[in-house]
């Protein structure tokens, strides 16, 4: 259909145009309001403070640990909080900055408000919109006395020259009008609200987990775009490029808190009774649930505990006969002499995998890296000589590790499903 | 402490162990401050292997000094040596390489640093002796491109690149096929000042290993 046979005025056609301009006009006027409201309002509602040092920078120490920003802000054997650590994304690399008080490279010339309003509105001080792998939408709920004391925190560190690298994204992310669609989209300013039906434990450990926590930045899964369907979801998701699965926080057949002392002992020392923290969980206890309060550990796991639910029983997979005799034989030769010929472990070293929850899961992309890269614990106060699990990359092929993870998935009353070779060939990292 | 470390000898085994995608050294008897800086730099990726590095992430420096106090203290049998497959000159220019240097060229002698035995010495310089020829070649090459480094001044890099391939062939082919003298220990000490400053020599050490 030729522009002529649809407009077939020039009166038509000129309509239209306006029309279409007219339209233009009011999504980017609606997308830029949506960017741009609440910027630098610091409309805070009083978090609960907890038992926390008395001094602004000190304060800000902690709440640091409890954010975890060292984890981001510190290429790997590079200086703390100097920058130049890149966050993989699917849409390409982007690298966290230099958080030191250098005035060039760092945040020596920004103010309190500047940089509250990067962490409330994912804004940087030139007025640049920052990418998400910040995860500022988790971030926007710190109150602005939480982020006074950070940035004094910050400011307190000795100032570093390190220039801030380039992302490397592909186009059209890179651009920054793409990014104001997304926020538009994904993205709105706001505050943990506190909830007066519920106790002041209760609070204290929705904000650490909705805000400074931002575990929902792994622990939930994201649309093609890279959103998830709401910050406050933490209902599982497979970690982008990493492949890792970060588990359900809200399903009691995944990472669901029923216990509240053994997620403390988890998140303080990285290992419990019966499991132990790996992958990118490891550096989340090594960097920064390890250094919090036992109050703020408490009232995470109270918080925690009153989103986890059962879910309906999933179907029983059937047992898959033909893979049994191989799958116990390779468990025998590999893995009974740690995890126990019966699958019962030893409390606190090797984690059971009998009745095991990280056994069970739907996807079996963590026990495939588990089996590959082997592991240690992190190293915590409470446990600070871990024992270590070899890697199997070099020992198994992609079969034989098919056929182990099957065998252990389905025995001893444990009733997943198969692994085949390719979804061990599709978790597996580089190797 | 062995059960600990299952995660390290399940590649390396008593005596080192080749695989598909290369060959994990002998860590057995290595002079701890030796192992001690090899952990800590695969943990900050200044040798590059994911495995490893990934392995380390989640430990402290403390740990490290304790893992490799313990792999220094054991005492396992070697491997016969490789029998050489190069030609008499070019194992006799290997050797003299190995125990003079080429001063024409400033590259000093190995035994200059590895000790006289090429055991290696304490704290941190490790053996030249029990290695195969395979992985001798792949350090020095690795060495040559950067893709290993030691800590600063990286002395290994500055040797490695003043050799010429041949000569890496001929040290590699002749130090392989030397058997492994009795003690099989590291030297206390050098008799003399070694010949270029090295980052990694004495080593930097953690805090003491608690006793195990």
């Amino acid at each position: 259909m030729s522009l002529a046979m649809a407009f077939p005025t020039t009166r038509g056609l000129r309509q239209a145009l306006i029309s279409l301009i007219v339209l233009a006009l009011g999504l980017g006027s609606g997308v830029w309001w949506l960017n741009v409201r609440d910027d630098g309002v610091a409309t805070d509602t009083a978090a609960t403070p907890s038992s926390n040092p008395s001094t602004l920078a000190q304060r800000g120490a902690y709440l640091a640990r409890a954010g975890n920003c060292e984890g981001c802000h510190t290429a790997p054997g590079g200086v703390a909080y100097a920058g130049g650590r890149g966050v993989p994304t699917p849409f390409g690399t982007v690298y966290a900055s230099n958080l030191t008080p250098d005035a060039v490279h760092g945040l020596g010339g920004w103010s309190a408000e500047q940089f509250w309003r990067a962490l409330h509105n994912g804004r940087s001080r030139d007025g640049r919109l920052l990418y998400p792998a910040f995860p500022y939408p988790n971030f926007t709920r710190i109150t602005r006395a939480d982020s006074d004391a950070l940035f004094a925190y910050l400011g307190s560190l000795p100032a570093i020259a390190q220039a801030n690298r380039a992302h490397e994204l592909r186009f059209p992310f890179n651009l920054q009008v793409t990014l104001a669609l997304w926020r538009a989209l994904y993205f709105r300013p706001a505050q943990t609200p506190h909830d007066a039906t519920r106790s002041e434990q209760w609070n204290r450990g929705a904000y650490l987990v909705e805000a400074l926590g931002h575990c929902n930045a792994c622990h939930a899964s994201r649309n093609a775009l890279g959103a998830s369907a709401s910050t406050l979801d933490l209902a599982g998701g497979l970690i982008p490029v990493q492949n890792w699965y970060a588990p359900s926080l809200t399903s009691l057949d995944e990472a669901g808190v029923s216990d509240a002392d053994s997620a403390i002992r988890l998140l303080r020392d990285g290992v419990c009774a019966d499991a132990a923290v790996s992958g990118p969980m490891s550096e989340v206890v090594a960097g920064s649930t390890q250094y919090l309060l036992p109050d703020d550990l408490q009232s995470m796991a109270v918080y925690l505990q009153t989103l986890a639910v059962g879910s309906p029983k999933r179907a029983q997979p059937a047992r898959e006969a033909a893979s049994t005799l191989a799958g116990s034989k390779l468990y025998e030769d590999h893995c009974a002499g740690c995890h126990g010929i019966d699958g019962e472990g030893v409390r606190g070293v090797y984690p059971p995998l009998a009745g095991s929850r990280t056994v069970t899961l739907q996807t079996p992309a963590n026990l495939v890296h588990v089996v590959h890269e082997g592991g240690f614990p992190p190293v915590t106060a409470g446990n600070p000589r871990p024992f270590g699990m070899p890697p199997f990359a070099t020992v198994l092929n992609d079969d034989d590790v098919a056929q182990v993870l099957t065998w252990i998935r389905q025995n001893w009353g444990n009733r997943a499903s198969a692994v085949t070779a390719l979804d061990v060939r599709r978790y597996a990292g580089k190797r | 402490m062995a059960q600990r470390v299952l995660a390290c000898t399940g590649c390396h085994g008593p005596q080192g162990r080749a695989a598909s995608d290369g060959y994990y050294p002998r860590i057995a008897g290595k002079p701890a401050g030796y192992l001690y800086n090899q952990l800590r730099n695969f943990r900050l990726g200044q040798r590059h292997y994911g495995l490893m590095t990934q392995l380390l992430a989640p430990l402290s420096d403390g740990y490290l000094d304790e893992i490799a106090h313990h792999f220094a203290s054991l005492e396992i049998a070697y491997p016969a040596p490789q029998p050489a497959t190069a030609s008499p000159a070019e194992l006799r220019r290997g050797e003299a390489l190995v125990r003079d240097g080429d001063p024409t060229r400033q590259i000093p002698a190995c035994a200059s640093c590895h000790g006289a035995r090429l055991m290696g010495v304490l704290p941190a310089v490790p053996a030249v002796i029990g290695l195969p020829r395979d992985y001798l070649n792949a350090q020095l090459g690795a060495w040559r491109t950067g893709n290993r480094q030691a800590q600063a001044p990286d002395c290994m890099a500055e040797i490695a690149k003043r050799l010429a391939t041949t000569d890496v062939f001929a040290v590699s082919q002749w130090l392989a096929a030397q058997p492994v003298p009795q003690p099989a220990r590291p030297d206390p000490s050098l008799p003399a000042a070694p010949p270029l400053r090295c980052g990694s020599m004495p080593a930097k050490s953690g805090p003491a290993a608690p006793g195990q």
